[in-house]
């Protein structure tokens, strides 16, 4: 299959992300299938550091940052003013992280995805905290150790199940909601130009490894991400006006094969792997029935 | 010169802003309801459904949406609008903050109400003075005309290019915002030649791509751009006195820049107070100069800036002042009390007392001011409750 990849570069060198950012190679896929008539907005997050400190920018396109509960809020005044002054031709990218979607900005996002704004919503999913030194998130899988779930004595890791946004914006019927990671760059620009043909609201979660946060050396990203699809610890699945697409399109692989190439679930016995085994089964069947209903 | 195109008619205070906002051609308007601001949103909803008024309306979920709706569509371009009360205005907070430090010329309503708990929907000024360090522009209405008429001149000096600075004006809870009184509507064509279309310096543009609000560091601008604030906010005081008299001019009104005096030329004592109060002392002043007392009034408008100089010039041969705030400063007295204090120390050696009433919509009667008179001639000064009972 030819590489359809497009050639134009938004991201400019010199940012200032850490090597291996997975969320590095999320805003340049994005930013390859939308051009430069693309308008961001980032809240506080990795992103909102990575361009680099006034007045410089990595991106050659406009960029609003915003505070952190915001981008839901913010993508919708974008949209709505540039329409009104005949710009509807832009493409409006609120770009947050796991952090921004899942917990603090999800009031915003659940708004602005009823209102029906003419948007992308990307949340780049480093499944914590990353920016302010890897704390726990609500979209942290289980068993994750992070800065506020440490593993001491007490074996305190994320007990409790990855909060999935994408899951809840089918849920809210959202007319495209897609999930995605690193390392099928093609994946993501194809979804990007499906998710272009819809004049609504449109929410794609891209899974970006953060080899800072899952404790990992960072040639291991795209690896990585291909182990969280191939494990079934993050399906791949499009949601486009009502009709359910599970991606099974590959090499299934034992959720140990993901999770010990990370040192955050290095702490894990026997039994607590065995419930993480659970949850992937549930979670995939859960899908399965998804597809059957939205047929 | 009047127009002949104006239009008088009997109307509450949120209908008038509405129109205020309505003629200042507001291009997208986001909020979010909250007593007693509703009947704003309301009104303006109505506008749109009826084909009055040509603006787009984001109903958000939260105000602290709805300002950044607003943050983001300004930065496109676009005259952006909202309107809030109480805790919907403490809700944004966060997003005030936005507002200036993008230098960003919003107008906002703010209906002034009370904040719990215990909940409370009446006047009180405690909630936009709990926003006076955001970098807003702070103006207190006295009628429901000026309330129309300040959102009109709010945006003209809002959008001044040496101000590039939010606006915020207020008009305390039922007193204006659900009370009929006669308002004169504009004529657009009038308010046309007096407000421009919005013309930033800067806004999103794909040929020439910026970042808007990106971090910066202890060694960048920051420090400088924050300083930049606080002399544009100096620099709006001329404006704000430039931009009132041509709108007097233009539209027969009688306005006062920053500040507007009652009575003061001869007076032994003054008595200082922002919004509706102030048209209660301002009678209050006219009876009691008719039993040959010597007192006036001053009453703030804008209390960001704040008119430092103005009051000093005029406290000049006062043998005490008085300063009613509906609102509190736990430990401090009232805000604009301690505003005042800070603008004579070292200047001028008068009296200063500081008169807390009105909260959570008690009413200022009469009487009330008639009292902070007297104590002021007693020649006591410090902190007092005017008009409370004893709690058992």
């Amino acid at each position: 299959m030819p590489i359809s990849i497009p050639k134009q570069e938004l991201m400019e060198p010199g940012h200032t992300a850490c090597h291996g950012c997975g969320a590095t190679l999320a805003m340049r896929y994005v930013l390859k299938a939308l051009g430069t008539k693309t308008v961001v907005s980032v809240p506080a997050s990795c992103w909102a550091v990575i361009p680099g400190a006034m007045p410089y920018r990595t991106l050659d396109v406009p960029m609003v940052y915003t505070p952190f509960a915001a981008t839901g809020a913010s993508i919708s005044g974008l949209r709505e003013a540039l329409d009104i002054q005949g710009k509807e031709d832009y493409n409006v990218v609120g770009f947050a992280g796991d952090g921004g979607t899942a917990d603090i900005g999800l009031q915003g996002l659940s708004g602005a995805m009823e209102r029906g704004h003419n948007v992308f919503y990307i949340m780049y999913d480093n499944e914590g905290y990353m920016n302010t030194g890897v704390q726990r998130s609500g979209s942290t899988p289980y068993g994750a150790k992070t800065t506020t779930t440490p593993v001491g004595k007490e074996r305190d890791f994320k007990r409790e199940n990855k909060k999935v946004v994408a899951d809840m914006m089918i849920a809210q019927n959202v007319p495209y909601v897609a999930t995605a990671t690193v390392a099928y760059p093609e994946d993501i620009i194809k979804k990007i130009e499906r998710a272009r043909e819809i004049n609504g609201p449109k929410f794609i979660q891209i899974l970006a490894p953060c080899p800072t946060g899952w404790y990992y050396p960072p040639e291991k990203t795209i690896e990585i991400s291909r182990l969280a699809v191939q494990s079934r610890m993050f399906p791949l699945y499009e949601f486009v006006e009502g009709k359910f697409y599970l991606n099974k399109s590959f090499k299934q692989v034992d959720v140990t094969d993901y999770i010990k190439a990370q040192d955050r679930f290095r702490h894990l016995n026997d039994e607590e792997i065995e419930q993480l085994r659970r949850y992937i089964e549930e979670r995939w069947n859960m899908l399965l029935e998804w597809e059957k209903l939205y047929r | 010169m009047k127009s002949m195109q104006d239009y008088r008619t009997i109307m509450t205070g949120n209908d008038a802003v509405a129109y205020g906002a309505k003629l200042a051609r507001v291009k997208l308007i986001s909020a979010y309801p909250i007593t007693p601001q509703t009947t704003i949103v309301e009104k303006l909803a109505s506008m749109i459904a009826n084909d009055e008024l040509d603006a787009k309306y984001v109903k958000v979920e939260s105000e602290h949406s709805a300002l950044a709706t607003v943050v983001s569509s300004e930065l496109a371009g676009v005259r952006s609008y909202t309107a809030t009360s109480s805790h919907g205005l403490l809700y944004m907070h966060e997003m005030l903050h936005w507002a200036s430090g993008q230098r960003l010329p919003i107008v906002m309503s703010v209906v002034n109400r009370a904040i719990g708990p215990p909940w409370n929907i009446w006047a009180d000024q405690s909630d936009t003075m709990n926003q006076k360090d955001t970098g807003w522009m702070q103006v207190y209405c006295e009628s429901n005309q000026e309330a129309l008429d300040t959102i009109i001149m709010g945006y003209k000096i809002a959008e001044n290019k040496d101000v590039l600075l939010p606006l915020m004006s207020m008009e305390d809870a039922f007193i204006l915002s659900h009370t009929s009184e006669p308002v004169t509507i504009r004529d657009q064509e009038s308010v046309n030649e007096y407000l421009p279309d919005l013309d930033l310096p800067f806004k999103i543009n794909e040929e020439h791509p910026m970042g808007y609000g990106s971090y910066d560091t202890p060694d960048g601008s920051f420090m400088e751009l924050k300083k930049d604030m606080v002399d544009s906010m100096q620099k709006a005081k001329r404006i704000i006195e430039d931009e009132t008299r041509k709108f007097n001019e233009m539209f027969g009104t009688e306005y006062g820049g920053l500040i507007e005096k009652y009575r003061m030329e001869d007076a032994d004592y003054a008595i200082i107070a922002t919004g509706t109060i102030a048209s209660t002392a301002r009678y209050v002043v006219d009876i009691l100069r008719k039993k040959g007392e010597k007192v006036g009034l001053i009453r703030i408008r804008y209390f960001r800036p704040f008119p430092y100089e103005e009051i000093l010039s005029s406290l000049k041969y006062v043998k005490a002042a008085g300063v009613i705030d509906r609102s509190v400063s736990f430990s401090s007295g009232g805000p604009t009390y301690v505003e005042i204090v800070q603008g004579l120390y070292g200047k001028l050696n008068v009296p200063l007392s500081s008169f807390i009433a009105g909260i959570g919509g008690r009413d200022v009667r009469i009487q009330d001011i008639e009292n902070i008179y007297e104590m002021l001639k007693s020649g006591n000064s410090g902190t007092y409750w005017i008009n409370v009972k004893e709690v058992r």
